[in-house]
């Protein structure tokens, strides 16, 4: 059928949004019945290309609702509403191991969403689309500040949401990610918290002095916030995902400056020795390299290193000793950290220890280690480099599964830091009836 | 009084009139709104929460525009039981409107105290969007809001162009104009817009039409730069050029253009679409117009036509002009109005039955009549609103009831008064603009 003669109508409400909020497409002004392809392109900061797409029949209105009706294959199939998003993968000759991640986040992701004539799985580019959308998505609200942080040797951004303030706060904490990662802190602030996310692998200092910092830079950060104006010294929380976890988990149980109000724990251990500088933890950690297992992808499963999960005290943390509100975050699939056999671990320890009403565990069947803000692409394998390594390696998790984790665990996360940081403190207040007659 | 009727209003009379005076500010307040960016034309949802509950709170807006006046609404709410406060869901006791109006903090946005009278919010630089500051603050207030720390406040962005839109000056054929195309790589229906008397290129409405996959020429066809060179106004043949540009644009459908006029850029429409041999719309709307016109006058001498019967002008005790009067009663003369009798497209009326400067609601009763007797009158759709007035602008634009005006063609300035009530003229704004992208969706999308 000649499609291209009609106006071929492509919504994309909204337009622009935050980047964890829902969109809905609507395809109309088509013949009833007619095969589409609905397709999502996306050029990320380092040049490459992402894609997903969708085979769609119109119905008998002449329309096509992503949210409501259920594609018939592509990079996701029934009902997905942002599958265009989460199952976004490199176009095809893109080098293998890429993640999609944005690093200036004072500037919108840009999707081009568009609609082709046809069952199409294949050069989107060379043809004309039916009809195309731009859609802004973004991690920082108007109003939100973002502040470089840099005193008394702290490499950190500061994101303070809209407003005078003062504001609860969250210590953010990523991975072995090699630099600072703001997105997600951003995407905090934008929700309402003033977020620091934290570089304590390769801050200024490590670099100039090329010794790595000890539990004091985390104690400087946590009294950081605890001293900023905008900030509500008591309304501190931290959050974690994977190699953070093992430090946020240590100042969880030990830290005598260290005190928030609750804390996030992502695909995270408590396995390390506890009396060990950054230095050692390496150590440690390639100490049991020799059990990383390479699939026939050569990818490294490297969760092998820690299983089984040691009952020698002193190479974990006493997760007994944590005294406020825990959120364990558990992909169930995941391949690089034992995070499903850890969170076990750590549930009978604070079992014993007589603290695990503070413990809430929110376990994903089918989900991997790099568990994101909602919508983000699975990665399931990437290149990673870490600050001692670089290889291949597999995070694990199946694309639907993992795509429902990040959309749950936010929210979630979100509610469980609200119900700490903003709900739980409201006590009764000084106050004084003046009854007009 | 029974027991329980009295503990009632007690109890009604204690949230009402008690003023609890608490420390609100060891509460994390929190303030949302969402989404804290959109279009212009769409809704918003604005909560408070983590307060005590059965506080006095006021919500307050703030705009700066581009001139550099500052525009402010309020409301005054009290908390409810879990401690929150949600705009459309609770009433407003009082401020610059009440009740549940869940985008009043916008459409009853006024000039600060202080600022000159007879100001209009347009925002004339459409690629960047308005902001607006929300904040909630502590008690029942209704001046003084900037003079205090809020208790939370929230930045909003509010655009008219959505991303992939394009703005493109036009020029050639000694047009003045302005084309938005969509986002997208066409071809698309497309729509001429008009606005009024006090000339200029107004971009906004277009803009946000081609947000909606129209796309849409604003054209200044009183004040082009062909007119200020030579002294002289543009005549039709600058809305068959105008109309002849779109029909040649590479990403527009040829056969799906439509017109659309406000004020007197609806005169301009209903003689098109009546007597043009060259220009045929798909369709029309025409907001808060007129037919009433001398018939094959240049615009120069309509101009006049309308200054002869100034002195019908009536100024009310705030020295506000009320020009309806100056076309009223509706003439009976053929010659002096356009034969809408000979329409032969669907033309969509939209009417603000407190309309003090153009008799709008005569002339729609007049034209339908005419319309009837031609046997076109199928063709014809008139929404008409009680109590809107004159400047029926797209969604939660603030109600301008009254303000300074300079018509080009009497170069006279006057107050006008465009008359409408602020909720009437708010809720006229959102359902006609709603019912216009739908009848422009039906006759430039859908229609095969």
């Amino acid at each position: 059928m000649n499609v291209k003669h009609r106006a071929v109508k492509l919504s994309v409400h909204p337009s622009r949004g935050l980047v964890d909020e829902k969109f809905v497409i609507v395809v109309q002004s088509v013949p009833p019945g007619v095969q589409l392809t609905v397709h999502a392109f996306h050029r990320c900061e380092g040049g490459h290309g992402w894609e997903a797409f969708a085979h769609y029949v119109s119905d008998a209105h002449g329309s096509v609702n992503v949210s409501q009706h259920a594609s018939m294959g592509g990079t996701y199939s029934g009902v997905e509403q942002m599958g265009l998003l989460w199952s976004l993968r490199p176009v095809p000759g893109t080098k293998p191991g890429l993640r999609l991640r944005k690093m200036n986040v004072q500037t919108p992701m840009e999707f081009t969403i568009s609609v082709h004539l046809g069952y199409r799985t294949e050069g989107f580019m060379d043809q004309a689309a039916l009809a195309s959308q731009v859609v802004e998505r973004w991690y920082m609200a108007p109003g939100v500040r973002r502040i470089p942080v840099t005193k008394d040797g702290l490499s950190a951004t500061l994101f303070l949401p809209s407003g005078p303030g003062p504001f609860p706060a969250i210590l953010d904490l990523w991975g072995d990610a090699s630099q600072l990662v703001e997105y997600r802190a951003a995407l905090l602030a934008s929700h309402g918290f003033a977020s620091l996310p934290l570089d304590y692998l390769t801050p200024k200092m490590s670099q100039d002095t090329s010794k790595m910092v000890d539990n004091s830079y985390f104690e400087k950060a946590f009294r950081f916030l605890q001293h900023h104006p905008q900030v509500l010294a008591d309304r501190i929380a931290m959050l974690a995902i994977s190699y953070g976890s093992s430090f946020m988990l240590k100042m969880l149980a030990y830290s005598d400056v260290v005190k928030p109000t609750c804390a996030v724990c992502i695909n995270g251990t408590h396995m390390q020795p506890i009396i060990a500088k950054q230095e050692d933890l390496f150590a440690f950690y390639n100490h049991y390299s020799d059990k990383i297992q390479v699939n026939e992808k050569k990818q490294k499963i490297m969760k092998m290193m820690w299983l089984p999960i040691t009952s020698d005290p002193t190479l974990k943390v006493d997760v007994g000793r944590v005294q406020c509100p825990l959120l364990l975050v558990v992909g169930e699939d995941d391949q690089s950290w034992p995070s499903s056999e850890s969170a076990v671990d750590m549930k009978e320890m604070m079992k014993r220890a007589g603290n695990s009403h503070l413990l809430t565990i929110l376990s994903y069947p089918n989900a991997g280690h790099l568990i994101e803000p909602p919508y983000s692409p699975h990665s399931k394998a990437s290149s990673f480099r870490s600050i001692s390594i670089q290889q291949k390696t597999l995070w694990g998790g199946q694309c639907v599964a993992h795509a429902y984790a990040q959309e749950d665990c936010w929210k979630k996360m979100l509610a469980f830091l609200h119900h700490h940081l903003y709900a739980a403190h409201y006590g009764p207040p000084a106050s004084r009836l003046t009854a007009k007659f | 009084m029974a027991f329980n009727v009295k503990m009632m209003v007690m109890k009604r009379w204690l949230c009402t009139y008690v003023q609890v005076s608490m420390d609100v500010k060891h509460c994390a307040v929190k303030l949302s709104v969402h989404p804290c960016r959109g279009l212009v034309d769409e809704k918003f949802v604005v909560v408070v929460q983590n307060v005590p509950p059965g506080i006095q709170l006021t919500v307050h807006a703030f705009h700066r525009c581009e001139d550099g006046h500052g525009w402010e609404a309020f409301a005054h709410y009290v908390s409810d039981a879990s401690g929150s406060v949600n705009v459309s869901r609770d009433a407003s006791l009082g401020g610059t409107y009440s009740g549940v109006e869940q985008m009043g903090l916008l459409w009853s946005l006024r000039p600060v105290p202080g600022s000159k009278p007879g100001l209009r919010m347009r925002k004339m630089n459409v690629q960047t969007p308005m902001e607006f500051t929300i904040s909630v603050h502590q008690g029942f207030r209704s001046e003084g809001f900037l003079d205090q720390v809020p208790l939370a406040s929230q930045v909003v962005e509010r655009w008219y162009m959505a991303p992939g839109v394009r703005r493109i000056p036009i020029t050639q054929d000694d047009l003045s104009a302005t084309l938005f195309l969509p986002s997208g790589p066409g071809p698309f229906p497309a729509i001429l817009d008009l606005w009024g008397g006090s000339g200029q290129l107004v971009e906004y409405r277009a803009a946000l039409l081609a947000s909606h996959g129209f796309a849409s020429l604003a054209l200044d066809y009183l004040t082009p730069k062909i007119t200020q060179e030579t002294g002289k106004m543009v005549d039709d043949s600058y809305f068959e050029k105008a109309f002849g540009f779109l029909q040649q644009y590479p990403q527009v459908l040829t056969g799906r253009i439509a017109m659309l006029g406000l004020s007197f850029g609806c005169s301009v429409t209903l003689r098109i679409a009546a007597y043009s041999l060259v220009v045929k719309p798909t369709c029309a709307v025409c907001i808060s117009g007129s037919h009433v016109q001398p018939i094959g006058a240049k615009q120069e001498d309509i101009f006049a036509f309308y200054d002869q019967y100034s002195d019908k002008i009536q100024v009310n005790e705030k020295n506000q002009a009320v020009m309806k009067m100056m076309l009223l009663p509706i003439t009976s003369d053929p010659t002096l109005k356009v034969d809408v009798g000979r329409v032969q497209c669907p033309l969509l009326l939209v009417v603000g039955e407190d309309d003090q400067n153009w008799p709008v609601l005569e002339s729609a009763q007049d034209m339908k009549e005419m319309m009837e007797r031609a046997g076109n009158s199928h063709l014809l759709t008139i929404l008409s609103y009680p109590d809107a007035g004159h400047l029926i602008e797209p969604p939660y634009a603030p109600h301008t009831q009254v303000s300074s005006f300079r018509s080009i063609g009497t170069r006279h300035k006057v107050t006008a008064l465009w008359g409408g009530r602020s909720v009437a003229h708010a809720y006229a704004q959102e359902d006609s603009w709603k019912k216009m992208l739908a009848f422009f969706r039906h006759n430039l999308y859908a229609a095969p």
